[in-house]
């Protein structure tokens, strides 16, 4: 089985050296790119490779990059940022790119800066990522160094300068307008949209953000090409995925491995299994904003349209188990905790929504809680949904709560009859 | 009043942007890098070298949670008590740093060595629980683990 994205991570040791990732055959691509092919061949060969964005939301990489204008009576700069904000908890995979082969990111951010023609990108990373952050300054020296990167790259006259803004902690940063607000120096608020950022992005240019796993990308699509990379996927999307466990499980980790296995195959097979003693009874399949899977959903494949068939999202790909021995109200308490914690404040659904829904859940859980609670979180859950907020926070915090409410539906009512925690 | 230093470091983010108000993070990160927070007079001194007015450079600082508008200890520790530590016992970890320390998230220790905050996920839920102490990342944490930790924080 091909690992592209891994196979030079060795997991507590130092990432390649630019000498070291050249010898294994790294920045060959981009010496393809900027010789051989024009911006527009880059584009195209990117959408022909089906690469879907692996921050969440899966669009079609290479359709958000046509979407930038390309003809020379364009003002400059455009620009590209890799968002390297990961925060969504339950999310460890691109920690896991950044720590362990920066060049990747590098070789695929030149690739992608030269098929936008963006002069300038900036590497928007989180701010606790210490390690990927001196990483990244030393591999980006390297570039420098090289001649990968700044003015006249490999004799292409296309010029490129990378920079790292550690950012300054909030979730919301992860939104990709709200990055470009923090990138000016300001309060993280989303914009509206349109206008979308690669019509007018930072400082009002046209901008490309793409995550980390996706730019670690470009460099092998560019060197093996469209069929190759949609061939590495079992259901023809394209591509592996980091697919990371974390909860209750014998072996908890990340692995590559191709889109579309099941997530029974990733529970069992790589994960291990339940701790012993424990029974499985949910799962988040990719970080706290998607919805619950249960036992029924096991043999899933987890691909973006078949987890999205099932009611649920595929996310970062990082999934957190819920046992028997967590309490589901608990669970997911902690979650809209966080949510209405991060909420930037900017609409009143999610702002005063969140709160609300923070303080019942916690009520219930002490054993405080009324019944008619249930159908307020219910109401709530469509209310903080798609359609009525400014940008995906709440619909995002929404999608545990409702689905937890269905499947979990008895457990809250225990809470209430009891009133009390029956896992305390 | 900024020392000549911080005055010098934020002029040089200046000159990278189109506007000074951009640099206005970076502005306040370098004055909280050097007295460890920031005060209601460091807000004024960073509005008038970036020609912004006082409440929109505290609109900024206040939103960003890695950005303190009160004093804190000399070592922050930071503990994330996101879903997957939630899973893996973190509340265990807090019980016994609340103990020991005698201080809650979002209070420093009268010696004036420790502030506990929560954070959010580390991005390392699978080595959950994890924390940071400053800048650096500690995980699988244990209480002996934590106990063997602080000692080497004065």
């Amino acid at each position: 089985m091909e690992r592209p994205l891994t196979k030079h991570i060795i997991p507590g040791s130092s990432p390649l050296s630019l000498k070291e990732y050249i010898k294994a055959g790294g920045y060959g691509s981009t010496h393809k790119a900027m010789k051989e092919m024009t911006p527009a061949e880059v584009t195209n060969l990117v959408k022909a490779s089906n690469l879907l964005g692996r921050g969440g939301a899966g669009f079609p990489t290479g359709v958000k990059w046509s979407l930038v204008p390309m003809d020379d009576t364009n003002p400059k700069p455009k620009y590209l940022v890799c968002n390297a904000d990961e925060m969504e908890p339950g999310t460890f995979k691109d920690r896991y790119l950044l720590e362990g082969n920066p060049h990747q990111l590098i070789a695929g951010m030149i690739i992608s800066a030269y098929a936008i023609q963006a002069q300038k990108a900036y590497i928007f990373l989180r701010w606790a990522y210490k390690k990927a952050e001196a990483e990244l300054r030393r591999a980006i020296g390297e570039a420098y160094e090289a001649g990968y990167l700044g003015n006249n790259i490999l004799g292409s006259g296309f010029d490129l300068d990378i920079y790292v803004h550690s950012s300054a902690g909030r979730y919301i940063c992860g939104e990709e307008t709200a990055l470009l607000n923090s990138l000016e120096g300001k309060r993280a608020v989303p914009r509206t949209k349109p206008p979308f950022p690669s019509a007018s992005g930072l400082f009002g240019r046209p901008t490309v953000v793409n995550n980390v796993e996706t730019l670690s990308w470009i460099s092998h699509i560019v060197e093996n090409g469209a069929g190759w990379f949609r061939g590495l996927s079992l259901t023809g999307t394209g591509g592996t995925k980091l697919y990371g466990v974390s909860g209750r499980v014998k072996k908890p980790g990340i692995w590559e491995l191709p889109l579309g296995i099941t997530m029974r195959e990733l529970l069992e097979e790589h994960a291990g299994g339940m701790e012993d003693g424990l029974r499985f009874r949910g799962v988040l399949p990719g970080g706290v904003s998607t919805d619950f899977l249960t036992e029924k959903h096991l043999d899933v494949k987890l691909d973006f349209s078949t987890v999205a068939a099932v009611g649920s999202r595929m996310g970062t790909g990082t999934v957190i188990i819920l046992d028997d021995k967590t309490c589901p109200v608990a669970f997911i308490h902690n979650i809209e905790r966080f949510f209405a914690l991060e909420s930037c404040g900017w609409c009143t659904p999610c702002r005063e929504g969140l709160p609300w829904v923070e303080k019942m859940l916690a009520s219930i859980e002490e054993g405080t809680g009324k019944i008619e609670y249930l159908d307020i979180l219910k109401f709530q859950s469509k209310y903080m949904g798609p359609g009525n907020t400014f940008c995906a926070h709440a619909p995002g915090a929404a999608e545990p709560l409702q689905s937890g409410l269905n499947y979990f539906y008895d457990d809250f009512v225990r809470h209430i009859d009891d009133k009390k925690c029956p896992w305390r | 009043m900024l020392t000549e230093e911080e005055n010098k470091e934020i002029l040089e983010e200046v000159k990278h942007y189109p506007y000074p108000a951009v640099a206005c993070i970076d502005a306040l990160k370098i004055v909280q890098h050097h007295r460890g927070w920031v005060s209601d007079e460091s807000i004024k001194d960073i509005a008038r070298i970036l020609m912004m007015s006082n409440e929109e450079v505290d609109g900024v600082a206040t939103f960003y949670s890695r950005i303190y508008r009160k004093p804190v200890g000399r070592n922050i520790i930071l503990l994330c008590d996101s879903v997957s530590c939630m899973i893996m016992g973190y509340e265990s970890i807090y019980d016994y740093l609340t103990k020991k320390l005698g201080i809650r998230f979002g209070e420093t220790t009268s010696d004036g060595r420790f502030t506990l905050l929560p954070i959010s996920c580390l991005g390392d839920c699978d080595h959950a629980p994890a924390m940071m102490i400053n800048d650096d990342h500690f995980n699988n944490l244990t209480v002996k683990k934590v106990d063997e930790l602080l000692g080497n924080y004065r």
